[in-house]
């Protein structure tokens, strides 16, 4: 069976959970505990606002030096025994793994949490070619065993009830039931801590990679990529283009920040800078490390004067978080590996405008999320511009001549007036038809009463004050 | 002062008493007032969807019509938005580039108007009410207003001002998102209009009439009673 054009996966998604009233309810609880934990964090900073101009100035010159900045990492993590590898999209990426993987006779990954491994359906390939594939964090394990994908980027599996969570566990592990948290996250554990100590390849991402030591940074709450980094004798982490950050010092304002805007937070638990494989004189660490940079077409976003600083991006899921639209249909509905406004964003660039331009059109332009961004990307006016590029691309068929037949409307008072007339007479007949496919008006009065047209406008007011 | 209004077509056809009580209030105050009748729309709905040339032809009669205004006061937040802030981003590399640029510079929002530029908080206001206040997105984060409604409404007599929890969300309107994406802009309303309940408020206030109409048309289906009212109502209520 062929899967449903993400235009119509997203309507028939989005328009089911904006009336389920338990998953909006679960929802709501969930981010009204986030801004509660993160507004104190967030008074914390001596200036928040200051921080984010900071913050946003430090991606700005690294991205428009990426080409700098990117050659210096490699420098400084070959140097201490990296192997960086350069992959243009997602088969040369897929490539480069699986070659690394055959080289090593490897039979089983595992890994931690690693974005960009959903961007090149890592996982769906390496089961297909016969290696078994485990997610340590525990969010990412539970979207595993349900055989879905992430439903938030940094909370893959909110959505779900701790009874659903446990019920889960006894289908997949045969487990008792409970609904404690601790108990679940314990026989997570069980079966995790034996797969990091048989896995011959450990998997990452990266939260930043620093040029000026070759470092990479991963943050984490449950010590799982401390673990699969530790344990396994050869190393992978796949990393987008756009997390380097030119010197170390500058992560002393990121990894606050990220903790701050992503889960509210002082800190995440657990903050490691890697510098590469065992060196000669160390008696632990893995013996060999590969870096895999990634464009899959972040580079044109790059490209785009306008938008470019949607690359500033640190993957916090703050804009997730207040999206009254995320709020409302949840993280499946957008059928991308970047959910919410981010994900509006950069999906169309990433993934081509003319089958992802919906994501923008789905968006009240509130601006909430450009409001929380750390990073402050321009995230609204990014829908906006986006909206015009399709138009500009391929203009719609219908609604294109619809908004001619505005234009030449709203340009001539005198058709203005008519209509208006002609709108209050015929509104007495409206109720015949309303709710029905002859409504004109339909999309409208599904849920809403049109208001009612007074018997005098504004404009009508006017003139007989005037007298 | 000379005042040149412009009306949004909403509250032209639908909600014309929150015009009549701008320019009431605006003549008790002293100010000359000027109406471009045949001024109708702003351009946002085609500008929001993307249709940037069919903006510009809307919006080119009133970028003219206003270029020797003094003072333009609008009677939404998110129609000023689009005089204010987006005519410079729709007019860009344009030959009207300067003109949209010089417009942005004399509009106002309604509220905005009368707290930033007028100084005016206290007007002789009387309505003793517990009132609740919603945020129209465009005018709480396009032209960063939230404090004129809140200064407006704390010196009117006998209000009781209570903040909903949600004051900053969305209502879920939107513009042609409404009618592009019913189901989300519905659910996103009915997380508003149960936000506002919650504080049983007697009036809903809004700067943006078209956020209440949205709202208006969801509580008449479900039947909750909570009346909406444009803050320049209350001012003239005595």
């Amino acid at each position: 069976m062929s899967s449903p054009l993400p235009l119509s996966q997203f309507k028939r998604d989005a328009t089911r959970l904006s009336a389920d009233l338990t998953h909006r309810e679960r929802l709501q609880t969930a981010m009204g505990k986030y801004q509660a934990s993160r507004q104190p964090q967030q008074a914390a900073f001596h200036d928040w606002q200051q921080a984010r101009q900071v913050a946003a100035e430090t991606k700005w010159d690294a991205l428009n030096h990426l080409d700098v900045y990117l050659k210096e990492f490699e420098k400084n993590a070959t140097a201490r025994g990296t192997r960086v590898h350069w992959a243009s999209n997602s088969e040369q990426a897929r490539e480069i793994i699986v070659d690394l993987l055959k080289k090593h006779g490897a039979k089983s990954v595992i890994k931690s949490k690693v974005m960009t491994s959903e961007e090149i359906h890592l996982n769906a390939l390496l089961e297909k070619l016969g290696y078994s594939v485990v997610e340590s964090d525990l969010g990412e394990y539970i979207q595993q065993l349900r055989g879905e994908g992430p439903y938030h980027f940094v909370f893959p599996c909110m959505h779900l009830s701790r009874a659903e969570i446990s019920d889960l566990f006894t289908e997949h592990l045969g487990t008792a039931t409970t609904h404690d948290p601790e108990e679940l996250t314990m026989i997570a554990r069980r079966v995790l801590r034996e797969k990091y100590i048989t896995a011959d390849v450990g998997f990452t991402g990266a939260n930043f990679i620093v040029a000026e030591t070759g470092m990479i940074s991963i943050t984490e709450n449950e010590g799982n990529a401390r673990l699969t980094a530790a344990l396994p004798r050869v190393m992978i982490s796949l990393v987008g283009i756009e997390k380097v950050v030119p010197r170390l010092a500058d992560l002393a304002l990121f990894l606050p920040m990220l903790a701050t805007a992503g889960t509210g937070q002082p800190l995440t638990c657990y903050n490691s800078m890697y510098g590469g494989p065992r060196q000669p004189d160390e008696c632990d660490g893995p013996e060999e490390w590969h870096v895999i940079l990634l464009d899959n077409h972040r580079t044109r976003l790059l490209a785009d004067p306008e938008q470019r600083d949607a690359l500033h991006c640190i993957r916090c899921g703050a804009c997730l978080n207040v999206c009254p639209i995320f709020k409302n249909i949840g993280g499946h509905s957008y059928g991308t590996t970047y959910q919410g406004p981010i994900g509006a964003v950069i999906t169309p660039h990433l993934r081509g405008v003319q089958d992802w331009k919906h994501l923008s059109s789905a968006s009240s332009l509130c601006g909430a999320c450009t409001e929380t961004c750390p990073v402050k990307i321009d995230l609204h006016h990014h829908l906006l511009q986006q909206r015009r590029n399709a138009v500009a691309q391929k203009r719609g068929g219908l609604e294109g001549l619809l908004w001619k037949a505005f234009a030449f409307c709203m340009n001539q008072p005198v058709i203005y007036r008519t209509m208006t007339k002609m709108g209050r007479w015929t509104r007495p007949l409206h109720r015949w038809i309303q709710g029905s496919w002859l409504d004109p008006a339909r999309a409208w009065t599904r849920t809403r009463e049109l208001p009612p047209l007074p018997a005098e406008t504004f404009k009508d007011f006017w003139r007989n004050r005037k007298g | 002062m000379k005042v040149t209004l412009f009306v949004p077509c909403f509250i032209d056809l639908v909600s014309p008493q929150v015009g009549v009580a701008m320019v009431n209030l605006l003549e008790k105050l002293g100010h000359t007032l000027e109406y471009p009748e045949k001024l109708t729309c702003c351009g946002q709905p085609p500008f929001n969807s993307g249709y940037w040339e069919e903006a510009r032809r809307v919006a080119r009669p009133v970028l003219e019509r206003l270029q020797n205004a003094e003072a333009v006061v609008i009677g939404s937040g998110s129609c000023g938005a689009m005089l204010k802030k987006f005519y410079p981003d729709l007019f860009a590399g344009q030959p009207e580039a300067e003109a949209a640029q010089a417009l942005s510079d004399k509009c106002w929002e309604f509220s905005e108007f009368l707290v930033n530029k007028l100084g005016v908080t206290s007007v002789g206001a009387k309505f003793p009410h517990r009132v609740t206040i919603h945020d129209g997105c465009h005018g709480l984060r396009e032209l960063n207003g939230k404090q004129p409604i809140r200064k407006l409404l704390q010196a009117v007599e006998g209000l009781e001002l209570v903040e909903m929890k949600e004051a900053e969300t969305c209502c879920g309107f939107g513009g042609t998102f409404a009618t592009k994406f019913p189901m989300i802009s519905t659910a996103m309303g009915e997380v508003k209009c149960a936000s506002a309940a919650e504080t049983c408020a007697e009036f809903m206030v809004s700067n943006d009439s078209s956020c209440l109409l949205h709202l208006r048309g969801l509580m008449d289906r479900t039947g909750q009673s909570l009346p909406t009212r444009h803050v320049a109502e209350i001012l003239m209520c005595s």
